[in-house]
């Protein structure tokens, strides 16, 4: 344990990468192994809580159909995920650049998000089936807020001297946004992708809930209805690994285009 | 070069107006470098403002080469307290901000842009990022910004106040050199009397609440000029107590009714 921070602090790039990559494997290693030793110490039922050994028993027994339905999740999610940062992005920009349009939207989306999506899912099913689109639309509605708040907080907090500095020159608006506005947001319209990116998940899953008859979700409602608790495991298991790559995906992507967002803020 | 005539300014600030500036008239000749002393909240920068299109006087007419000033001119350039770099843009690219939004000759920038980093002792940095400098060479970068454009008018704001004193020496020096290379009318705010010695062929003081041009005193001293020993110390000497003089209050005395 003492060797941690020892390592941090030499910090070269060999030793920070195994950091990082090391410090979370040992702890899913310790969760598992936990996980482990309690179902064999309390002798739990395998279709209460299954042992690991079982449930990776079940994914190499249908790992096909598996990764089959992972795709569909991941398709869904990915596709509502890019709609909501085409139309989120759109939709911050008018907000941060007309006062009328923010008065006449704001309240408007707000009141929309507080509605719970849970309840939307049902509806949706009957307005466009048991096909891909209700999830599309659904992971739309859970990511479209957080990228909307958060590109029109970043596009707002451009700071008042970088706005003279291009007012000096006597830029037009279309200058202003391009060279200054929207660059400066972008930092905090990853935070609201990441967010959002991390709903997205969540939103194509409660849709397959609902009605479906494909997707990770589809598979965990299947399995809870034949107590096969090993495959929902499985499912489950899936989901995490969809949300933690596509999260790291947009963090490497941050890295790369924003290197100088970290020092910044 | 710039003239102002009669130039007054209120704001309307949230509680009731704030009379920044009060028939103001002052004329900054061609290439000479006007410094701006005042305390604080006395209109400083909001006459810089002015001068650069980038505010509307109450009333009075501001010129800038005898045109009445409407909006931000090429040949006027403002530089800030801060850097106001920006931070994805490397040293060189920051430089050449004002080449793309005015749309200017690129190759020739360029070269330009090399030639007055190398100046402010800048060359080999042109492709570090804002955050990978201290905050002396951030604001050489910005000096190198607002002097890319070739001005004919160079306004600063406080530009050294956020440095360290002997950075800030370097950089006063540094502008003299420049200065010397190619001819520019300056008008340069700050709050250290030193600097304002230093700098400027004249120094215009102002008076706070409202804002009112107390003095104008000519600094006739041989140039280039250093802080250190130098041959003029006594006429040096001599502004600066006046200078001192004028920002400090004077002790409470009874104005009458007035
Ligand atoms: N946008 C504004 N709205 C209302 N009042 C303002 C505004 N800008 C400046 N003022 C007021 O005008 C007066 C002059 O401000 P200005 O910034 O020109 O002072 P300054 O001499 O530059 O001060 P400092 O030395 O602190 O920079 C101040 O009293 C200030 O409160
Ligand atoms: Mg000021």
């Amino acid at each position: 344990m003492t060797a941690v921070p020892r390592t941090r602090r030499i910090g070269s790039r060999a030793t920070r990468r195994l950091v990082d990559w090391g410090l979370p494997v040992i702890a899913l290693v310790v969760l598992v192994a936990l996980w482990w030793l309690a179902t064999i110490v309390f002798s739990i039922e395998q279709f209460l809580v299954p042992a690991p050994d079982d449930v990776i028993e079940a994914f190499i027994g249908q790992s096909g159909f598996l990764l089959e339905q992972t795709w569909v999740t991941l398709l869904e999610t990915v596709q509502g995920f890019a709609v909501a940062v085409v139309v989120g992005i759109s939709t911050a920009m008018s907000i941060a650049g007309s006062r009328l349009l923010e008065k006449m939207i704001y309240p408007l989306l707000l009141a929309v998000n507080a509605v719970p999506k849970i309840a939307i899912a049902p509806i949706l099913v009957v307005w466009l089936g048991f096909g891909p689109f209700p999830k599309i639309v659904m992971v739309f509605l859970l990511c479209f807020f957080p990228i909307v708040i958060s590109t029109a907080t970043g596009l707002k907090s451009t700071p008042a001297e970088l706005t003279e500095l291009v007012r000096s020159y006597d830029a037009s608006r279309l200058q202003v946004f391009v060279k200054v506005r929207f660059p400066y947001a972008l930092p905090q319209v990853m935070v609201g992708l990441k967010t959002a990116i991390s709903l997205a998940v969540i939103g194509a899953v409660i849709a397959e809930f609902v009605g479906a008859d494909a997707g990770l979700g589809f598979v965990i409602v299947q399995s809870g209805a034949s107590a096969d608790t090993p495959l929902a495991f499985a499912a489950m298991a899936l989901l995490g690994v969809i949300s933690i790559v596509l999260f790291y995906g947009l963090n490497a992507l941050e890295k790369v285009i924003l290197p100088w967002a970290e020092e910044n803020r | 070069m710039i003239k102002l005539t009669h130039v007054s300014h209120v704001f309307a600030g949230r509680q009731g107006e704030v009379h920044a500036l009060d028939d103001i008239t002052l004329e900054v000749r061609r290439n000479e470098l006007v410094t701006l002393v005042g305390r604080s909240g006395c209109g400083k920068s909001t006459m810089l403002r002015m001068v650069a299109g980038l505010l509307r006087p109450s009333s009075g007419t501001v010129t800038v080469a005898g045109e009445p000033v409407g909006k931000p001119r090429q040949d006027v350039s403002f530089m800030f307290q801060r850097a106001a770099l920006l931070p994805w843009r490397t040293v060189l690219d920051n430089v050449l901000l004002p080449v793309e939004i005015l749309r200017l000759d690129r190759a020739a920038k360029r070269r330009r842009a090399h030639e007055l980093l190398e100046l402010v002792g800048l060359a080999g940095f042109e492709k570090r990022l804002p955050h990978e400098l201290s905050g002396g060479m951030q604001q050489r970068a910005s000096l190198c910004r607002s002097l890319i454009q070739d001005p004919l008018v160079l306004l600063m704001d406080e530009p050294f106040s956020a440095l360290d004193a002997l950075t800030r020496e370097e950089l006063s020096i540094e502008l003299q050199r420049i200065r010397m290379e190619r001819e520019m009318t300056i008008v340069f705010v700050t709050h250290s009397i030193e600097e304002a010695v230093l700098l400027a062929d004249r120094v215009a003081v102002l008076s706070p609440r409202p804002g009112r041009l107390r003095k104008i005193i000519d600094v006739d001293i041989p140039r280039p000029r250093t802080l250190g020993r130098n041959a003029y110390a006594d006429r040096v000497a001599e502004v600066s107590a006046e200078l001192h003089e004028l920002l400090m209050p004077a002790p409470m005395a009874p104005e009458g009714a007035g």
